[in-house]
C-alpha cells in the first residue's frame, strides 16, 4: 500500500521533470519531423499514466525486512561501492579478499569460513582471470609494484 | 535444398576444433550455472558477457560460447528443481511440481534422466525448427518498415508485460522506466545530449550491460543476504543413476507434443520459456486426466515442462534473430550479446552474415548432443556442485560481475551504477515490479525512437501512418490483446505455487 503509493508519486514527479526538460529540446525539422523532444514526452506521459494506476490501486505492502537485515544490506552496498573505488589503486587481491569476505559473512555469519572464502575467491579468481582468460588485472597495490 | 547447403556452411564453421571446444566449455559452464540455485540462464549469461568480450573472441566464437551457456543453463535448471525444490530460474519452476515429489519417493536418478532426455528432445526439435522457420520469417521481415517495427516493439512490451507480472500497471511502469533510461545520453541524430543533468559520464548513455548485470546478478546477492541463503540444504540422497527405459518410452508422445507446443510458445514475442513450460505441463495434466497423478511425482510431469521449456528456449531465438525482438528475459540478454558484438539482428543478418547465423545453428545442434552426454551419464558431477554454499557462490558471482564490467569499461562510475541497479533490482523484486521489461526498454529504446522518428518523417508527421499497413494494424491489435487478455484469463490460468514440505 504505502510503498506503492510513495513510489508512484516519486515516479510521477520524475516524469514531470522529464517532460519539462524535454520541452526545452529543439523542435523537429523537415529531415527529422518529430525531433528529439516528442518521444521523451510520450514516455513521460506513459510513466505518469501507469504510475497513477499504481497509486490508485496499490498492491499489498511488501514484507520489508527488519532493521538488522536492512543494516546488513546497507553494509553490503557500502562495501561494494568502496570495492569499486579500491580496485584500481589497491590492485585486485586485497580489496577482493576483503569485499568477498564481508559479503560471505553477511550471507552466512560465521567468521572463519567467511575469511577463508574471501582469501580463496580472491586468489582463485585472480588465477582464472589473469592466466586462463588473459585479462589485464593488477595483483597488488600500485605503490608496492613500483 | 537451401537448408542443407546452409547447414553445410554452418557445420564448416562449427566443426573447427576451437569452436567445438568453446561449445563444450559453454555447455559445461551453462549446466553448472543452471544447476546452482539462484543462478539461471539470464543472470548466468549476463555475468559472462563482459568477460567474454574482454577475452577478445570474434563474433561467431563469442556467440557460440554464450548460446551454449544459454542452452546448458536451460538443461541444468532442472537439477536444482528436482533435488532442492528450488528452480534456478522461472522456466524451471514447473519441473519442481513433479520432479521434487519424484525425488522424495527415492526416484531422483530417474527424474534427472527423464528430464535430461526430455530437454534433449525439446532442444533438438526446436533447433531443427529454428533452422527451417527462421529463413522464412526473415523473408517476411523484409516487408517491415519503421511503422511495423514500432508496432512490433510495442507488441513485445505488451505481451511481456502481460505475462511477466500479476499487475499490469507495474509491468507497464517497468517498461516505461526502461525506455526512459534509454533516453539518457546522446540524441539519436541531432548530436547533442539529453537528460544527463550535465554529468559527463552519462553523455554516451547508460550501458545496457551495466544495467543487466546489476539487475540480474548483483540484485541476487542482496536477495541472498536478506534470506541468509537458508533454504538450500540438500536433503535428497541420489543413489546409482540408471536409465529408466520404460519411462522414457512411455513419455515419448508427451515429449514430442510438448516440444511442439513449447516451440510455438517460444516464437511468440514476449512469451518465452516460462510460458512454454507452463502450457505444456497444463496440457499434459489435462490429457492425463484425474488418474494421471500429476503433482505426485509422475514421469510425464517431469518430461512435459522440460521438453517444453527447452523447446521454447530454441523457439525464442527465432524472433530474436529474424526481427531483433527478444521473447524473454534471457533472449533479451542474448540480444545484448549481439548488440555488443555490433551484429544487428534482423532479416539482413541472414543475407549479410550467413556465417554467423548458420554457424550458430550448427553449434547449437552439436551443443545438444554434448549436453545430452553431460546431463545423463555425467549428471552426478553436477549434483556435487549443488553443495557449494551460497556464502561462497554469491560473493564469487559479485566479484565476477565487477571484474567483467571493470575490464570492459574501466570506469568507477559504471561499477557504482551497477551496484545501484542491484539495489533497485532487489527493491523492485520486493515490490513485485518485473525487471525484465526494464531491461527490454533499455535495449530497445533507441531503436524504438529511431523507427518512430523515421516513420513520422516518411509520413510528414501523420500519426495514422503508424497503423496504416495491414501488418502494423495486426501487430497493434495483438499488442492490445496480449496486454489486456491476461487480466481476464488470470482467474483461470492460476500458476501452481511451489509445493511446501
Amino acid at each position: 500500500m504505502k510503498t506503492d503509493r510513495i513510489f508512484g508519486v516519486v515516479v510521477i514527479l520524475v516524469a514531470l521533470a522529464l517532460i519539462a526538460s524535454a520541452y526545452n529540446l529543439p523542435a523537429g525539422n523537415i529531415f527529422d519531423k518529430l525531433g528529439p523532444k516528442a518521444f521523451p514526452i510520450v514516455i513521460g506521459t506513459g510513466l505518469i499514466i501507469s504510475a497513477v494506476f499504481v497509486v490508485l490501486r496499490p498492491d499489498a505492502e511488501p514484507d520489508w525486512p527488519e532493521m538488522r537485515t536492512i543494516g546488513a544490506l546497507s553494509i553490503a552496498t557500502v562495501v561494494l561501492i568502496a570495492y569499486a573505488y579500491a580496485l584500481r589503486p589497491f590492485g585486485f587481491l586485497f580489496p577482493t579478499a576483503i569485499a568477498a569476505g564481508v559479503l560471505s559473512y553477511q550471507i552466512s555469519p560465521r567468521k572463519v569460513p567467511a575469511i577463508l572464502t574471501g582469501i580463496g575467491l580472491s586468489i582463485g579468481l585472480f588465477v582464472v582471470f589473469k592466466y586462463a582468460l588473459g585479462l589485464g588485472l593488477v595483483a597488488l597495490p600500485r605503490a608496492l609494484m613500483g | 535444398m537451401d537448408l542443407f547447403s546452409n547447414l553445410a556452411l554452418g557445420f564448416g564453421i562449427a566443426l573447427s576444433p576451437f569452436t567445438l571446444i568453446l561449445a563444450v566449455v559453454g555447455c559445461f559452464l551453462g549446466t553448472i550455472i543452471g544447476a546452482l540455485p539462484g543462478l539461471g540462464p539470464s543472470n548466468g549469461v549476463a555475468i559472462l558477457i563482459p568477460i567474454t568480450f574482454s577475452m577478445g573472441l570474434d563474433a561467431t566464437a563469442a556467440l557460440v560460447l554464450l548460446t551454449s551457456v544459454y542452452y546448458g543453463a536451460m538443461y541444468g535448471g532442472r537439477i536444482s528443481s528436482i533435488l532442492l525444490n528450488i528452480p534456478g530460474d522461472e522456466p524451471a519452476m514447473m519441473t519442481t511440481l513433479d520432479g521434487y515429489p519424484m525425488a522424495k519417493n527415492g526416484r531422483a536418478g530417474d527424474a534427472l534422466v527423464i528430464s535430461g532426455v526430455a530437454s534433449f528432445v525439446g532442444a533438438l526439435f526446436a533447433t531443427l525448427a529454428l533452422a527451417l522457420v527462421a529463413p522464412y520469417l526473415a523473408r517476411i521481415a523484409y516487408k517491415f518498415g519503421p511503422a511495423e517495427y514500432f508496432a512490433l516493439y510495442a507488441l513485445a512490451f505488451a505481451t511481456l508485460g502481460g505475462m511477466a507480472s500479476n499487475n499490469q500497471a507495474k509491468a507497464a511502469l517497468a517498461a516505461f522506466i526502461g525506455l526512459a533510461i534509454a533516453l539518457i545520453g546522446l540524441d539519436n541524430n541531432a548530436g547533442f545530449t539529453r537528460f544527463t543533468g550535465g554529468n559527463l559520464h552519462l553523455a554516451d548513455g547508460i550501458d545496457f550491460l551495466v544495467a543487466i548485470v546489476g539487475l540480474f546478478a548483483v540484485a541476487e546477492v542482496f536477495v541472498f543476504i536478506e534470506t541468509h541463503g537458508k533454504d538450500t540444504a540438500l536433503g535428497i540422497k541420489l543413489g546409482k543413476v540408471t536409465v529408466p527405459w520404460r519411462d522414457l518410452w512411455a513419455t515419448k508422445w508427451t515429449m514430442l507434443r510438448s516440444s511442439f507446443v513449447g516451440f510455438i510458445a517460444g516464437v511468440l514475442p514476449g512469451a518465452g520459456a516460462s510460458l512454454g513450460s507452463f502450457m505444456t505441463y497444463m496440457m499434459e495434466k489435462s490429457i492425463a486426466g484425474k488418474d494421471g497423478g500429476f503433482g505426485t511425482g509422475v514421469s510425464k510431469g517431469v518430461a512435459a515442462p522440460e521438453a517444453g521449456n527447452n523447446a521454447a528456449a530454441g523457439g525464442a531465438l527465432v524472433p530474436m534473430l529474424t526481427l531483433g525482438v527478444p521473447g524473454s528475459g534471457t533472449t533479451a540478454v542474448l540480444l545484448a550479446v549481439l548488440m555488443t558484438l555490433n551484429i544487428t539482428p534482423g532479416p539482413t543478418l541472414f543475407r549479410d552474415r550467413p556465417d554467423v547465423v548458420w554457424g550458430l545453428i550448427a553449434a547449437l545442434l552439436i551443443a545438444n548432443f554434448v549436453l545430452l552426454v553431460m546431463n545423463v551419464p555425467m549428471v552426478k558431477i553436477f549434483v556435487k556442485i549443488l553443495m557449494v554454499p551460497p556464502a561462497v557462490l554469491l560473493p564469487g558471482v559479485t566479484m565476477i560481475s565487477f571484474v567483467g564490467i571493470y575490464s570492459l569499461s574501466g570506469s568507477y562510475f559504471d561499477l557504482v551504477l551497477m551496484i545501484l541497479f542491484g539495489v533497485v533490482g532487489w527493491a523492485f523484486r520486493k515490490m513485485d515490479i518485473p525487471t525484465v521489461p526494464v531491461i527490454l526498454g533499455i535495449l530497445l529504446g533507441y531503436q524504438m525512437e529511431n523507427n518512430l522518428r523515421h516513420a513520422m518523417t516518411l509520413s510528414g508527421g501523420e500519426w495514422t501512418y503508424l497503423f496504416s499497413s495491414p501488418i502494423a494494424a495486426v501487430l497493434w491489435i495483438a499488442a492490445v490483446l496480449g496486454f489486456v487478455a491476461p487480466m481476464f484469463l488470470r482467474r483461470y490460468l492460476k500458476k501452481p505455487q511451489l509445493i511446501e514440505d
